[in-house]
């Protein structure tokens, strides 16, 4: 049965046997002709249909989970600025800190991001659609690419868009003679969005490549692979963006 | 038709997505660097002695040339050799199959991740040849010195240089560690429980997860220090810094601060990276020489845990000098402390498997069980001196002495390099279906013990009586360090002792690889699953030390053997 849509429950759950916790048989195979030696068989991770499927979204999540490391450093440094301040001879405060006000037009690419987020998570359930995906599988035509490819394409516009948006911000912080080298904030501010920017440039490759996977790939259960992980990726990118906002809002 | 040839690499193994390939690409990368570096590491250590002696290639060596040398050396012992051949190399070799997978989670990123490594290192060597020559600030660019290109010699191009290699091997490190927690976590085959996994594979996975969280902290890092030598921003750079006589930037209001936070935040658990595998690959071999279980195999799970754990947490132990807030030091002094006691740990767990282990153990000691003693012996030399720099008041002293040196390269280069080593000499049979010469490999370790000894025990004393590290010239006439020189000489002469000691392994690689006794399956008789002939569905039956546990039974049990022995 290609269970491709189907989750099949990991329901060989192995008892603790309450002997300190060692693995139950493995010194004395239960012998006799009648153990079927079911703890051996026992899946561990996922086996089945979906187990490819896992295995990609694991290490895109890993990934990510570096890549989430790597904006944290980078906000440290915005941190540390903010607080880099001194208290000259006279106890006086000293701080080159100027705050920044963001563009307006940040709110308005972060809604888009979010509207982008939405399209491509509901292109990614079309790819999961029960019905859809079992016709797919019989080669009964591609309803699912057909309903998804779509949602992907407004993403790319989307995308494309908000990163349209970035660029009108930073043109809006220039005309105030805001540049990158101007001040401490300025230099942050550039760089992390510069760098956002370049991980949804990425996105959008992978967009565009999931896209023309969508219709090259053969396998369904590979053009799944590929619009799920891209999904994912795009919403992480999302969330980053959401807190990378704040941060650049709230906290100066 | 022994088995081990059916597990020997295809010939065609450049462009390959084979993990076992790729493996001993690794470490014939790694081999490459090491060599390289150990010659830098001579070169330092005729300019010790003798500073104006013209040395071969290199001429005259400068002190702005020694101070590359340093640095260099540095980069390509710490990423190249102690990060690449145990965590990369070892695991794409045997990882997989000690798992009983067929191949890595994506094999095509394997191949990547070492492409990527390999550039990293093409980059690296090539700040040699770059006007200016290679960097000077040391393998830990501290700013203002790696900021502003007009620092000195090397800071220009071949700093851009370091940092576009480090940048890449970050993201080689991180596709690479991506890589093996997937495997790790879902092609275990059946059977294959997280308690039944070899402890090697344990500390593949702390690792990868360390991997993951450091080097993409450097990776930041990295971009933070290109954006300030290339776009003009200052997060580096401190106010006021003038450089023969001229203000580099009026504006700058960086810290040089952040950078060492972030910079030892990566170092802290790379020390962790490079010695984990080690550590892992101890207990495998205890086990399988002495022919006794592990002793305490959940226990060392937890230590290698809490090590992990604990690596991420006691980066500020080497900012003690550099007016970082003295609390900060204190917790710092703290969390280090208590990093020895699950490393202490480990250490006890090894001598208990010794001492329970003396009567079954093999006789006589091949050469793997000799250099996992020696990584054991090197890990309690250099270990007692680390709570003793964990000390701030201590490590002000000789932070900037010989006795950091004498300590790192004990309990990191040493030990790591011995346990190297050790997996070489273990693991060869299945890269080559050959087992290497025991004479020459006897030979190796002794000489290379006698040697290691000989060039970093003296360095503690070099180090109380105040000899400083980094320092070009330490002689000469205004010098109130003259009376030490003889110390010096004697540990460069054992540093000749130690690297002509390698010609040996040299040889015996290039010799057993062609001529040496054929291994058949399972040279050592051990239990883990790489020994075990590749089959498709291999299923995990035993624990991974299954030596010796009763008497009624056959001497040993292999992880994922055909036909379970019936008693």
């Amino acid at each position: 049965m290609p269970a491709t849509f189907t989750r099949i429950p990991a329901d060989v759950e192995r008892k603790d046997t309450g002997i300190g916790g060692k693995p139950p048989v493995d010194r004395r195979p239960t012998g006799g002709g009648g153990g079927d030696d079911n703890w051996e068989n026992h899946p561990n991770g996922r086996r089945g249909p979906r187990e490819l499927l896992t295995r990609y979204r694991m290490g895109l999540f890993c990934a990510l989970a570096g890549d989430l490391m790597f904006f944290i450093a980078l906000v440290s440094a915005f941190f540390v600025h903010q607080n880099a301040g001194h208290f000259d001879p006279r106890d006086a405060y000293i701080s080159d800190w100027h705050p920044l006000v963001v563009p307006p037009i940040l709110w308005i690419n972060t809604a888009i991001l979010l509207l982008s987020s939405l399209t491509i998570e509901i292109a990614r359930r079309h790819l999961f659609h029960e019905v859809d995906v079992m016709e797919e599988w019989l080669g009964l035509g591609r309803p699912a690419v057909r309903r998804a490819s779509p949602w992907m394409i407004g993403t790319v516009i989307l995308g494309v868009l908000f990163l349209i948006g970035q660029w009108i911000a930073w043109k809006q912080l220039a005309s105030q003679g805001l540049f990158f080298t101007t001040t401490q904030n300025s230099h942050f501010f550039y760089l992390v969005t510069a760098t956002h920017g370049l991980h949804l440039v990425l996105g959008i490759a992978a967009l565009l490549f999931a896209l023309g996977a969508l219709f090259l790939l053969r396998r369904v259960e590979m053009r799944q692979i590929t619009v799920d992980c891209t999904a994912w990726y795009w919403h992480t990118m999302g969330i980053f963006w959401i807190f990378l906002f704040v941060l650049l809002t709230c906290f100066q | 038709m022994s088995l081990s040839v059916q597990q020997k690499a295809p010939s065609h193994r450049l462009l390959t997505t084979d993990h076992r390939s790729i493996g001993i690409n690794y470490l014939l990368l790694s081999l490459v660097a090491v060599t390289i570096g150990t010659i830098l590491s001579i070169f330092m250590r005729i300019h010790i002695v003798s500073p104006m002696l013209k040395l071969p290639i290199w001429g005259v060596v400068p002190p702005e040339g020694y101070l590359a040398l340093v640095t260099m050396h540095g980069t390509l012992m710490v990423f190249f050799v102690l990060t690449t051949a145990p965590v990369n190399g070892f695991a794409s070799l045997v990882l997989p199959s000690q798992i009983g997978a067929e191949r890595m989670a994506f094999p095509l990123l394997n191949a990547i991740s070492f492409w990527l490594t390999t550039i990293s290192l093409a980059v690296l060597l090539t700040a040699f040849f770059v006007p200016g020559g290679a960097p000077i600030s040391g393998w830990t660019n501290y700013p203002p010195l790696s900021a502003i290109p007009a620092a000195g010699p090397g800071q220009a191009t071949g700093m851009d240089l370091w940092l576009l290699s480090i940048g890449i091997f970050c993201l080689a490190s991180i596709l690479g560690a991506v890589n093996q927690l997937v495997t790790i976590i879902s092609k275990r085959c059946p059977g294959m429980t997280l308690m039944r996994m070899p402890l090697t594979v344990w500390s593949w996975l702390v690792t990868a997860i360390l991997i993951l969280f450091a080097f993409s902290i450097l990776l930041a890092a990295v971009v933070l220090l290109l954006s300030d030598r290339h776009f003009a921003t200052s997060f580096f750079i401190p106010p006021g810094e003038v450089i023969n006589g001229f203000a580099v930037d009026p504006h700058a209001n960086g810290s040089p601060m952040l950078w060492l936070h972030l910079f030892w935040f990566f170092g802290h658990p790379e020390v962790y990276i490079a010695i984990l595998p080690a550590m892992g690959l101890t207990s495998s071999l205890l086990a399988n020489f002495t022919r006794k279980p592990v002793f305490g195999y959940r226990f060392m799970v937890v230590t290698t845990l809490l090590i992990g754990f604990f690596g991420l947490l006691v980066w500020g132990h080497h900012m003690f000098v550099s007016g970082m807030n003295p609390y900060a030091g204190t917790a710092f002094a703290l969390t280090t402390m208590a990093i020895a006691i699950p490393s202490s740990g480990k250490v006890l767990g090894w001598m208990a498997m010794l001492w329970r282990g003396r009567d079954s153990r093999v006789h006589p000691l091949p050469t793997p069980m000799l250099f996992t003693l020696g990584f054991l012996s090197f890990f309690i030399t250099g270990g007692l001196t680390g709570p003793i720099l964990a000390q701030p008041v201590l490590d002000a002293y000789l932070h900037n002495t010989y006795f950091v040196v004498a300590h790192f390269h004990l309990i990191m280069a040493m030990a790591g390099v011995f346990s190297l080593f050790a997996a070489v000499y273990y693991w060869f049979p299945l890269i080559t279906g050959r087992l290497m010469n025991e004479r020459l490999g006897k030979w190796h370790f002794w000489l290379s013990l006698l040697g290691a000894y000989g060039t970093f025990f003296p360095m503690h004393f070099a180090g109380l009586a105040g000899m400083p590290r980094h320092y070009a010239q330490l002689g000469g006439s205004t010098s109130t360090l003259t009376s030490l020189m003889p110390l010096q000489t004697g540990i460069s002469h054992s540093a000749f002792l130690l690297a002509a000691t390698q010609l040996l392994f040299l040889v015996n690689l290039a010799w057993s690889a062609r001529r040496g006794q054929p291994s058949g399956d399972n040279p050592w008789r051990a239990t883990t699953a790489e020994w075990t002939p590749v089959t498709k569905g291999c299923i995990a039956r035993y624990g991974p030390y299954e030596y010796r546990h009763s008497i009624n039974s056959a001497d040993f049990f292999q992880q994922c053997a055909e036909r379970p022995e019936q008693e």
